[in-house]
């Protein structure tokens, strides 16, 4: 079975999803990702679901079971690049993700967590394109 | 259908020896209300190419490749009636006028071979098909017209604006249903990720009426957006809109709405970090 990498950018722990989801892996990276953020301290998770082009209700589920998960372990989760398709469909399916935060791509939920790709001050969060 | 040559022999070697007279008959005929829509010479040229075609089918060397030749034809013919808008009636008319025509030929020339009544059995059978192909043609070209239109006005009513950089705003106007619904939709959040734009603008001024269905479909627009990371204002609902509203219980929670177009752009800007200040005169 795939698992999904998650990526270590300062106190940022990366998850780019590169492939369509099953529920195992979903299951395996929630595993994985409370393991990393306990043992890194993370401050914030970015899920980057730009390649993922089908969803159901289980996926959209466990987006928001590791975002409630994340919060516990006081790390805030935005999950970025989310395609027109995918959130039609996730509304469709009466999940509006309600603790989840999301941005349109990478560079803007990192700056949501005061993470910018260069120096990341929280100055610059107030700066937008 | 079913042409079979040599059996109406009388008939095509009258329309054959008479055919001046069997044109202008026709013309006169099948162009009795014209109203301006097409002259009687291009009538006259439409028929003519039409009744050649007719006789090589009926009676000819080659009548396979002819019949096929006059169902082109006669199908482009009653595409062009279609989208002249001549009535079906017309259109058909226009075709069945051959059997008065013929009918007429016949009485004139005081024939009376043993088999005419059959002879004129089968050319009336001929000719009514004919006249269903060029009735079915008309309905199918009125159906593609049709179905045309839809798809323009679909596109033309759902254009994304940007109002400024990283602000679009989607002007709604007209009736909205969940095609249309489904086509808004699509349409701003590709746009969003398109252009990068982290606010959106939903104007509904030019919305004739909002019930609870529309008011759905509008939630779960925004929501959608809201799950991309995009931020919507819905803008523009009219007094009488917004009455009808309250009195049908439809809230929309936490979105936030304007009253025009101008204080939503104002809102997002301020929003985006934008201020706008007003140069002092002199």
């Amino acid at each position: 079975m795939d698992r999904v990498p998650i990526l270590k950018a300062g106190d940022v722990l990366l998850v780019s999803i590169q492939t369509d989801l099953e529920d195992r892996t979903v299951m395996a990276l929630r595993e994985d990702l409370a393991e990393r953020i306990v043992r890194t301290g993370a401050r914030g998770v970015v899920i980057d679901i730009t390649a993922v082009e089908i969803v159901d209700s289980f996926i959209g589920q466990m987006l928001a079971g590791i975002a409630a998960m994340s919060q516990l372990l006081d790390a805030r989760t935005v999950v970025v690049g989310m395609r027109p398709a995918v959130a039609i469909t996730l509304v469709e399916l009466g999940l509006s993700l309600g603790g989840v935060q999301t941005a349109l791509d990478l560079e803007t939920g990192l700056r949501l967590l005061g993470a910018g790709p260069l120096d990341g001050g929280p100055s610059e969060a107030q700066d937008r394109r | 259908m079913t042409t079979q040559p040599g059996e109406q022999t009388h008939i095509v070697e009258l329309l054959r020896s008479r055919r001046e007279t069997a044109l202008d008959r026709w013309t006169e005929l099948a162009g009795a209300e014209l109203r301006g829509r097409l002259s009687r010479g291009e009538l006259r040229g439409e028929l003519d190419d039409l009744l050649s075609l007719m006789l090589r089918a009926l009676d000819g060397p080659d009548a396979e490749a002819a019949h096929d030749e006059l169902t082109a034809a006669l199908s482009e013919m009653s595409r062009r009636r279609a989208r002249q808008a001549f009535t079906p009636t017309e259109t058909a008319f226009g075709v069945f006028a051959l059997k008065q025509v013929v009918y007429e030929l016949v009485t004139e020339s005081g024939s009376n071979r043993p088999r005419l009544t059959e002879e004129l059995m089968a050319f009336s059978h001929t000719v009514d098909e004919l006249g269903l192909l060029t009735f079915e043609t008309y309905a199918a070209t009125r159906e593609q017209v049709i179905s045309d239109q839809a798809e323009q006005l679909l596109e033309l009513s759902t254009p994304v604006v940007k109002l400024w950089e990283g602000i679009v705003a989607v002007p709604l106007v007209g009736t909205l249903d969940s095609a249309r619904t489904q086509v808004v939709m699509e349409t701003l959040l590709q746009t969003l990720v398109d252009t990068g734009s982290l606010y959106a603008v939903i104007d509904i001024t030019g919305v004739a009426a909002v019930d609870t269905e529309v008011a759905q479909h509008l939630m779960k627009t925004i929501k959608a957006a809201r799950l991309m990371g995009a931020e919507c204002v819905i803008s523009g609902i009219r007094p009488q809109i917004a009455q009808t509203m309250v009195a049908l219980g439809i809230e929309f929670g936490d979105i936030v709405s304007k009253a025009s177009l101008a204080d939503a752009l104002e809102y997002l800007l301020a929003r985006s970090g934008v201020r706008i200040v007003r140069e002092e005169a002199g």
